[in-house]
This record gives structure tokens, sequence and C-alpha cells, in this order.
């Protein structure tokens, strides 16, 4: 009922661990699939160890509305990553590494270690709102994102993602650029900033942050919609997923799966569980066989 | 969402070791933590020492952020959130051996006052025993690694005496890494229960961003206290944590 198979890579459920929420320790990554999810993508990894930046690198939101953080890409760099890969492989769903370079040649160099290392695909990082000279900075160049996919393909023979940014008004654009990869993920977190009035300065040490929770599922939910219509490639969605109705949002927009973070702080480390279970239960009330036939029935055509 | 809370009163408890102590209406559980905020610093967790409505936290001076804390006055303010994690599973029936080594005792004060058994607090030297008079009356067992004051030799070894010459139900232990391992190898092989509150560089303080995990547990979540069902499998308890980047490091 929830299989899916994106670039011929089965998924028991459509519900993945996104990028950067527990997933620099191979045993965590173990834990989550154990508690539901169906693919894990890893902490995004660099050539080089990064220490990322002091805290505080989180702010929790009042009501649940969702966090503002910025670790500032810290990673214990490509050539430490081996065993946490081989551990999250041991978990049996597939294992997606993701990975940030600052350009085609730093790209294409981790994403041929991460195939070595065992991954089923890469997931290149175009959209982190808080890194000088990766991420988002990358993200917004379509040219640059296009060749930097260009160099990635020519160079493994994993599929390969690209996770886009919703931080430019050119998304549809830049998605196309992208459409040599094999998916396409959106979004990443939006960029913001808090200031604690009492304290008058930004809580994150790195004053911006991306923001990331319930707060910003309807600028995923649109994206996914405005982009999915325009490529002939799986858009995954991403974006403050928290219950089984956001995933079935983000699906009607045409999202072929979700990656799941935030809701992990909302809602517990065994959330996956909780959002298969409403998942299954709205699929069984409504009659519907296999998710796949709801993706993209919200589009107007 | 930080809340401003006032230092109230400040004491120098050992060693580079100070309490503050502050007004604040959460109701914490011995064992959990909360994150200090000084803006423009650093913020850092730590337990709570002292529940109740006059609240305190108990500070050695390690880094940045605590250094800062030390520098502290009355009336000055902290930034905090929490408290997080999970505190110790109390049964005020059970004969206790409560193991408390340098800072650590720190998060175990709340504990000793609600739990009935032996104390033992110790520390490398005896200028850096804390709570020795705060818990006077329970008559605790000291241990100090030179034998400036009571026991001479680990906490460890004191520990294992004890257990040899009475009986207890449970240790409950905070302290550095090699004493925790060495109680929690003495609860197995003695069958006693155990409990400890354990330490990792900590990110985010909420669960999701993997700095403090271990072995899969988040100690800032799934801990900082653990049962000794978790600890059996915990191979990396004494042997590996994680640096600021993530990279797996050695445990001193």
């Amino acid at each position: 009922m929830l299989y899916v198979e994106i670039n011929g890579i089965g998924f028991h459920n459509p519900l993945i661990l996104a990028s950067g929420i527990l997933d620099e320790s191979g045993d965590t990554m173990k834990r989550i699939a154990s508690l539901g999810a169906g693919g894990l993508v890893t902490k995004s990894v660099g050539i080089k160890e990064r220490q990322g930046y002091p805290n505080p690198v989180i702010y929790e939101l009042p009501n649940g509305m969702g966090l503002l953080n910025a670790i500032g890409l810290a990673n214990p760099g490509i050539d430490s990553f081996e065993e946490e890969i081989h551990l999250a492989l041991d978990s049996g769903v597939p294992v997606i590494g993701s990975i940030f370079g600052a350009d085609e040649e730093e790209f294409a160099y981790l994403a041929k270690k991460m195939e070595e290392y065992g991954v089923n695909a890469v997931e290149l990082n175009l959209s982190c709102p808080h890194a000088k000279g990766y991420g988002m900075e990358i993200g917004v160049d379509p040219d640059l994102v296009e060749s930097i996919v260009k160099e990635v393909k020519g160079r493994v023979n994993i599929p390969v993602w690209a996770k886009l940014t919703p931080n430019t008004h050119r998304i549809v654009e830049i998605a196309k650029s992208a459409e040599n990869a094999d998916a396409l993920v959106l979004i990443n977190t939006v960029k913001g900033m808090v200031i604690d009035v009492d304290a008058r300065m930004p809580v994150l040490s790195n004053g911006f942050g991306g923001l990331s929770g319930p707060c910003i599922k309807p600028i995923g939910v649109r994206a996914v919609y405005e982009v999915s219509s325009e490529v002939d490639v799986p858009v995954i969605g991403v974006g403050g997923i928290t219950t089984g109705k956001d995933v079935l949002e983000y699906i009607m927009a045409g999202a072929m799966a979700v990656e799941i973070g935030t809701a992990i702080y909302l809602r517990g480390i065994d959330v996956f569980r909780k959002i298969e279970k409403e998942l299954k239960d709205w699929l069984l009330k409504n009659e519907i066989k296999s998710i796949t036939e709801l993706v993209g029935v919200a589009q107007r055509r | 969402m930080y809340r401003v809370v006032e230092i109230e009163r400040i004491r120098q408890e050992a060693r580079n070791v100070k309490t503050f102590r502050f007004a604040d209406d959460s109701s914490p559980l011995p064992g959990q933590f909360y994150m200090i905020w000084i803006p423009g610093v650093d913020e850092f967790p730590m337990s709570i020492s002292y529940t109740g409505a006059l609240k305190g936290f108990t500070v050695k001076k390690i880094g940045r952020g605590t250094s800062r804390m030390h520098d502290l006055e009355p009336g000055d303010k902290i930034w905090i959130r929490g408290p997080y994690g999970r505190g110790f599973h109390i049964d005020k029936r059970r004969k206790s051996l409560v193991v408390g080594g340098g800072s650590g005792m720190a998060t175990l004060g709340p504990l000793i006052e609600e739990i009935k058994g032996d104390v033992i607090i110790a520390a490398r030297t005896k200028e850096e025993l804390i709570f020795t008079e705060r818990f006077s009356h329970l008559n605790p067992w000291i241990a100090t690694d030179d034998g400036s004051a009571g026991f001479k030799g680990y906490a460890t070894d004191l520990a294992r005496k004890l257990v040899e010459e009475r009986e207890y139900d449970i240790i409950y232990a905070c302290g550095p890494e090699q004493m925790i391992k060495g109680l929690v190898d003495l609860a197995f092989e003695r069958d006693i229960d155990i409990q400890v509150s354990l330490e990792r560089l900590m990110k985010c303080g909420i669960g999701i961003c993997d700095s403090c995990s271990i072995n899969g547990y988040r100690v800032c979540v799934d801990g900082p206290v653990f049962f000794k069902e978790e600890l059996k499998n915990m191979d990396e308890l004494g042997k590996v944590r994680r640096g600021w980047s993530g990279k797996r490091e050695v445990v001193r």
C-alpha cells in the first residue's frame, strides 16, 4: 500500500529521514529505520572535517511552529564517514548519502566516495541557507546547478538527487536546470532570523538560520506543486511534514515520496511509525490500494 | 524560547566550582538539565543541582561559557530553556548507593534529597570535593584519588568495598566516564540495579542534531539518565564520543 519505487530503488514506505536530523551516527540512523523510516538520508558531508558554528545553533519557535537552526554543515569529513554509512546500510532500508561541495569537482569527488561506500543514491545539498560558499549560495545559480549535476552524473552510476532551495523566486527555472538529476528534492529550510529582545541580538551564533517545521509546509507544498508539473523526474517533498495528512498534501501536489526531520522533535523518534499508521488508516478509509495512485492528483490540468 | 532569570546567590563550592541560585517556576526532576545561554558568549547544557522554588546550577569552569558564568554576580541574568531529558527513576523504598565523582555530584544533589542509602562523594583531591557540607547530615563517604581526604583511591574501589560489605538494591552515579564504566561493570557483576547520568558534547538539547548520541541513544532526550538494560549493550561507554564536527573521538 505504501511501497514506492524511485529510480529503481524500492522503499517500503515513502517516509525518508531528511538530511541533517539524527544522521551523523550510523547507529542512530539504524534506530530510526527500526522505528519505521522507509529510507535514510545522511547528514551532509564535505571534503574536510568541519566544526560548524558555536552554540546556540538552534531556536525552538513557540507553539510547535518549528525550529530555526544554523548548525553550519558540521561534519567529520568524507574519509571518516565510511563507518557510519556501513552501519546505516545494516538497517536494510535505502541509504542516500548527502554531500556538499564548493564546486563541480568537490561534488563529483564526494559522490564517487559515497558510491564506493555503498549508498543507494546521493543527494546534492544545493540549498543549505547558512553556510558561506556552499548550499544555497550555489543553488540559486541555475548555470552552476546545471553544471554540478552534469559533472556528478558523469562520474557515478548510482542515482543523483538534487535538493533545492526555496530561497529564490526562480524555483522552476532552477529545478529545470537540475533536471539532469534522477530526482529533485524540495525544499530545504527557509532562511530566517530570530532576535531575542532581552539580549537585543540574534539568538543563533550565526545570526541567520534555516526555518523548518509546520510553519514552512505551505511553502514546500507550493514548490512541489509548481515544479512537479514542469519536470519529468520524480520529486521528493520536504518541509514541515508532521502527520499523515501532511504527507498526502505533498503526494497530491506531485511528490513521489517525502523526507521528514523536524517532526522527530515535535512527535518523538518513533514519528515515522506514527505517520505510517495515519497514512494507512487514511488510505484504507478512502479505499486507495497504493499511495502512488495519489501522486499529483491535486494538480489542475 | 528562552526565559531570563536573575542570579540571586552565588556560592563557591570547590576549586573552579560555583553554585548559582535563581528563581524559576519550572518543575525539573532530579537528573534533568537545562540549556544556559549567555548572549554573545556561548550556550551549554547544565544539570539542575537544586530543585524547588530557588533552583540552582552548580557549574565547573571548563569552557568559554562556564568561565564567563563564573564572572557573573548576584543581580546578573542568564537565559535558560528546559528542563530537558529523562531524569532518574526514583523508588524511595530501595536501598541506594549514590556515587558522585567531581562535578558529577551537582547532578546527584536533588536525587540524594529523595532517596535513602549511602553517598560517596569523590574527587581527585580534597579541594575538588563538593556538597560535603550540604549532605553532612548523611555522613557521606569521601574518596580522593590522592588521599587528601577520606578513602585514598578511586570512587569505584570504595564502591566495590561498600557493595561487598553492605546490601544495595541500586547504584546511582554521575561523574567521569571511566568511573561510570567501572560502576556499570560492578553492577552487572554483583547483580545490582544501576542508573547513571551520562555526558556528551551537546548542541541542540532537543534530540535532533545527533551530536550527543551514544550507540543510537540521544543523551539529551533518551537520557541523560540511562537504565541498566540500556547500558548492557552500550559498547561506546567509556570508549567513543563525538567531537564538535561529529567525528568519533576516544573517551579519556
